[in-house]
């Protein structure tokens, strides 16, 4: 009547929650990062949709994509900042989130450690590299064809 | 319930329930000899009307003695015999045979996340450890009144769907973020913290509420609602952390 059958190893006994020191917290970065999820992730709709609208849909649309076109753009203030907004909110939403995952599966410390000090310089690297590009950004090459540069380029 | 079932087996005449062969296949485990915990699979004849735990009992009681659970009301009302039946964690007393399709093995499992004693027996000392620390008591100051301390019918409604926990660890064990470390407050801790936070009577929810704001609090909750499907007595234990996390968020701005 009874059958048997081996299976695979059991899990270890694990600890119960190691009691924290309990200090004053009305706030703490836990609850920080979750509400920026939230209200980033609204603001992200709104300029994600609103920069794929402008760069895609509005007036002659995809065709009108050219450097002319990206040099223009950011050489106005409002679309730098946009621009910089995004690239910034989406980098953190991101990051926290990846930040979260790790933090859910990985087990080891080391394996955390590891793993999120990658995350942490994909992060850097992305964003100090974005940011400089949308500040930095030289809408007049010199010698480059007039035709192909934005139109408030000086004649060459 | 098993007084009925003794009566049906003798007259198995008009009007009788319906029995048929079931098999249960239970993970076992054995600390004394140390082995590897293994699959045993038992066929005991039930009626239509058993539970989970009548087929156990049945094992237990005419095939083999050491099969290992917790049990003791039997009616869904202590919270002892919460398992993973099916890949789902239920009450094995609330789990009727004819609705797992008895004509498949019944899987059953000690519940995820914490560990095994002996077969279906796990620790649940991290479990209750969880629910002492949000304090499930009520905290009042100044002097106690003379008389009993009234309460609306809507303030009462107010946490109404948190009282009805049974602490069977069904929600916390079915959490995937529990199950990673086992560091997670749990569903259950904050079900009964929301208990006590939402009862105009009490006078601790900012206690209650700095406890889970930790970093293995309920900001550690992913909304995944296992805890919602586990819950054998219906509560809505993802909206109660959502409700948590709300007082939280207006409290601290
Ligand atoms: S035995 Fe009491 S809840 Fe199932």
């Amino acid at each position: 009547m009874a059958t048997t059958t081996p299976t695979g190893t059991l899990a270890a006994p694990r600890s119960a929650r190691a009691t924290r020191s309990r200090g004053s917290s009305r706030t703490n970065m836990e609850m920080v990062g979750w509400l920026f999820m939230r209200l980033s992730g609204v603001l992200l709709i709104v300029l994600i949709f609103g920069h794929l609208f402008v760069n895609l849909m509005v007036g002659e649309g995809i065709n009108r994509i050219d450097f002319a076109f990206v040099g223009g753009k950011w050489a106005d203030p409002f679309w730098q900042f946009w621009d910089l907004a995004m690239l910034w909110l989406a980098m953190i939403h991101g990051t926290n989130g990846m930040r979260t995952i790790i933090n859910d599966y990985a087990e080891r410390d080391r394996t955390r450690l590891v793993l999120k000090a990658l995350l942490y310089l994909a992060f850097f690297v992305t964003v100090v590299l974005g940011t400089l590009v949308i500040f930095t950004f030289e809408p007049c090459p010199i010698g480059a064809p007039a035709e192909l540069l934005p139109s408030f380029c000086p004649a060459p | 319930m098993t007084a009925l079932a003794e009566t049906t087996e003798t007259s198995t005449e008009a009007g009788a329930v319906p029995s048929f062969d079931v098999t249960l296949r239970i993970r076992r485990f054995d600390p004394d000899t140390g082995a590897e915990p293994r699959w045993e699979e038992f066929t005991v004849t039930a009626h239509g009307t058993d539970r989970v735990l009548d087929a156990m009992h049945k094992v237990k009681w005419e095939v083999d003695g050491s099969l290992t659970f917790r049990r003791s009301c039997a009616h869904g009302i202590c919270g002892s015999d919460a398992m993973r039946i099916n890949g789902r964690n239920r009450l094995a007393c609330k789990t009727l045979l004819k609705d797992l399709d008895p004509s498949k093995p019944i899987v059953i499992e000690p519940i995820k996340g914490l560990p095994v004693i002996k077969d279906l027996v796990v620790d649940m000392e991290p479990f209750f450890a969880s629910y002492r620390e949000v304090m499930p008591f009520l905290i009042t100051n100044g002097n106690a009144p003379t008389k009993e301390r009234l309460q609306s019918p809507e303030d009462r409604a107010r946490y109404d769907d948190t009282t009805k926990c049974i602490l069977c660890a069904a929600c916390t064990s079915s959490c995937p973020v529990f199950w990673t470390d086992g560091q997670y407050f749990g569903p259950a801790a904050i079900v009964n913290a929301h208990r006590f936070i939402f009862d105009s009577r009490d006078e601790g929810a900012a206690q209650r509420l700095e406890v889970l704001n930790d970093k293995e609090g309920v900001w550690r909750c992913r909304t995944t609602f296992n805890c919602s499907e586990a819950c054998p007595r219906g509560i809505e234990v993802t909206k109660a952390i959502q409700e948590v996390k709300r007082a939280m968020i207006t409290r601290a701005f």
